[in-house]
């Protein structure tokens, strides 16, 4: 679904953040992509919908490549990568209605976006998906007296309802308590497995990634380091991401939270 | 994880002070005291003639006293209609200079216009800053004539480069990562700007918008004594004429209705934050 070939950027300063990235994820799967800062990891999903302009290499969503698209044709691809944004990134001083309906600024024209009559049917689908989050209520709330938990969720809904193919998450946990980490983690996953959605989650917290996810992608340096299941992170593989360090406490926290998540539900 | 250089012994007990702005001890007195020197000088080069000042003491004083008795009265018709005129023209100049100052603002900022719209905008900014009211009003009045449009024209002039200027720097300064998720919902170029960039800027433009009628206002009354219409006329003539007392009730409406202004842009920037 999601094909990259050589994916390669480097910054005007001369910082090679991604060094010829190879990688495939099949439709609807749910992908982490760990590794340190500065590993490119950030980078990666912003040359994927190129907010950043990847240097060389080839992007594939389905059978269009994208990084060879005039920029009128990237925007119509863009409106099939919803993109979750760290710190939420809603607009603070538009509602909370505007922030979700602006995910559909690809599909409408200006005149209506600008006065803000947006088609029946994206409004009830805006409904539909804040009602989903439980937050229909907050609809006409601006987005800056929301908590963090609720942005956050604004802004799924904002990537849902361009009625995407793909999820690019970009630190969806950065800013959050643990409990709404993982309460947002669980419900992208679950919403990526109602709409099979395939969906690449940048996140620094490898418990938690290896709580929600099938595959995960460990980056170092701008290269894949590792690409296998969660449960093949072992300490070897840790260390080789992130350098040398007691990795025993990460991993059994896994298993115990996973347990009494289980016992929890 | 303290690095092999760092002697804590050495420092333990010794006093810290903030390192200084410039490093070389010679340079930052050599600074201080050239500074010091050059303005006691400069100072002295201001001649005081004090006998001058003794006369015009009086002066001084029929003008303030004309302040306890302002005559709205004698010349109340051409108050009026000076008045009606600086209102005119600030509304119009106002409207007309922030309409046009919008797009410039958009294109002399860097972070939304392309290099080339850049350049052509700051130019634009530039000149509007670089030529003074007053010159810009004389200019004009000498092509148009006496009268409001000239006063008009340069406030609307004038307008431009104030506000697309300081609207430049809010664009350039707002949360990119806002406008970045906009643009990554495949927004056309003019959405992006509307749900993006605008809502950002908003309050700034508003509380700019509000300053600039402000001193259009006030300027109105200035571009009066280079013959470019308003108040400004009404009040060059009392002056001319040394009606200290129909001067001072012109001065007193102005100053009433720069106040009412500032109350008002108190209200609105506080509903529009």
């Amino acid at each position: 679904m999601l094909r990259l070939e050589k994916l390669v950027k480097t910054y005007k300063t001369g910082d090679q953040a991604l060094k010829a990235v190879e990688l495939e994820i099949p439709e609807g799967q749910v992908l982490a992509l760990i590794g340190p800062s500065g590993a490119g990891k950030s980078t990666l999903i912003r040359c994927i919908n190129r907010l950043v302009e990847p240097s060389s290499g080839k992007v594939y969503l389905g059978e269009v490549e994208l990084t060879g698209l005039s920029s009128g044709a990237l925007r119509l691809e863009r409106r099939r990568m919803g993109m979750i944004f760290q710190e939420y990134a809603l607009v603070e001083r538009l509602t909370v209605m505007e922030n979700v309906l602006s995910g559909r600024l690809g599909y409408v024209g200006f005149w209506r976006s600008f006065l803000r009559r947006f088609p029946q049917s994206d409004i009830d689908e805006a409904f539909r998906l804040l009602d989903r989050v439980g937050l229909a209520h907050m609809a006409d709330k601006r987005a800056d007296e929301l908590s963090g938990g609720q942005r956050q969720r604004v802004g799924i809904c904002r990537a849902l309802i361009q009625n995407p193919a793909l999820l690019l998450v970009d630190e969806p946990t950065a800013s959050l308590d643990p409990k709404t980490s993982r309460q947002i983690m669980r419900l992208i996953c679950e919403l990526c497995q109602e709409r099979g959605l395939a969906a690449i989650i940048n996140i620094h917290d490898v418990a938690l990634a290896q709580m929600f996810v099938q595959r995960v992608i460990g980056l170092r340096a701008g290269a894949v380091e590792f690409d296998g299941p969660p449960d093949g992170l072992s300490p070897d593989v840790l260390t080789s991401i992130y350098g040398e360090e007691d990795w025993a406490a990460t991993i059994e926290e896994v298993d115990n939270e996973d347990d009494e998540d289980e016992a929890a539900v | 994880m303290s690095t092999a250089e760092f002697n804590v012994a050495d420092r333990l007990g010794q006093p810290w002070k903030k390192p200084p702005f410039v490093k070389r001890p010679w340079l930052r007195w050599t600074l201080l005291i050239g500074f010091l020197v050059y303005l006691i000088a400069a100072y002295l080069t201001i001649e005081v003639n004090w006998s001058r000042v003794y006369e015009g003491l009086e002066r001084g004083k029929k003008f303030v006293l004309a302040f306890t008795s302002p005559d709205f009265t004698s010349r109340s018709s051409d108050i009026w209609e000076g008045m009606l005129e600086s209102i005119v023209m600030t509304v119009a100049s106002s409207v007309v200079g922030i309409a046009i100052s919008i797009p410039i603002a958009l294109g002399a900022a860097r972070n939304v216009a392309p290099l080339p719209v850049y350049f052509i905008c700051r130019g634009i900014v530039a000149i509007s800053r670089a030529l003074q009211e007053i010159i810009v009003a004389i200019l004009l009045v000498a092509i148009f004539g006496f009268g409001p449009l000239a006063g008009f024209l340069t406030l609307s002039f004038a307008t431009i480069g104030f506000l697309s200027k300081l609207l430049a720097e809010d664009i350039e300064s707002m949360d990119k990562v806002q406008a970045e998720a906009i643009k990554a919902s495949g927004a056309r170029w003019s959405q992006w700007i509307n749900y993006g960039v605008q809502p950002q800027v908003m309050p700034r433009l508003i509380g700019l918008s509000i300053y600039r009628v402000d001193i259009n206002f006030r300027e109105s009354a200035i571009l009066g004594l280079v013959g470019a219409g308003g108040i400004g006329a009404t009040l060059n003539t009392a002056f001319d004429r040394y009606e200290y007392d129909t001067a001072a009730a012109i001065l007193l409406i102005i100053i009433i209705i720069v106040m009412a202004l500032e109350y008002l842009s108190g209200i609105i920037r506080a509903r529009v934050q």
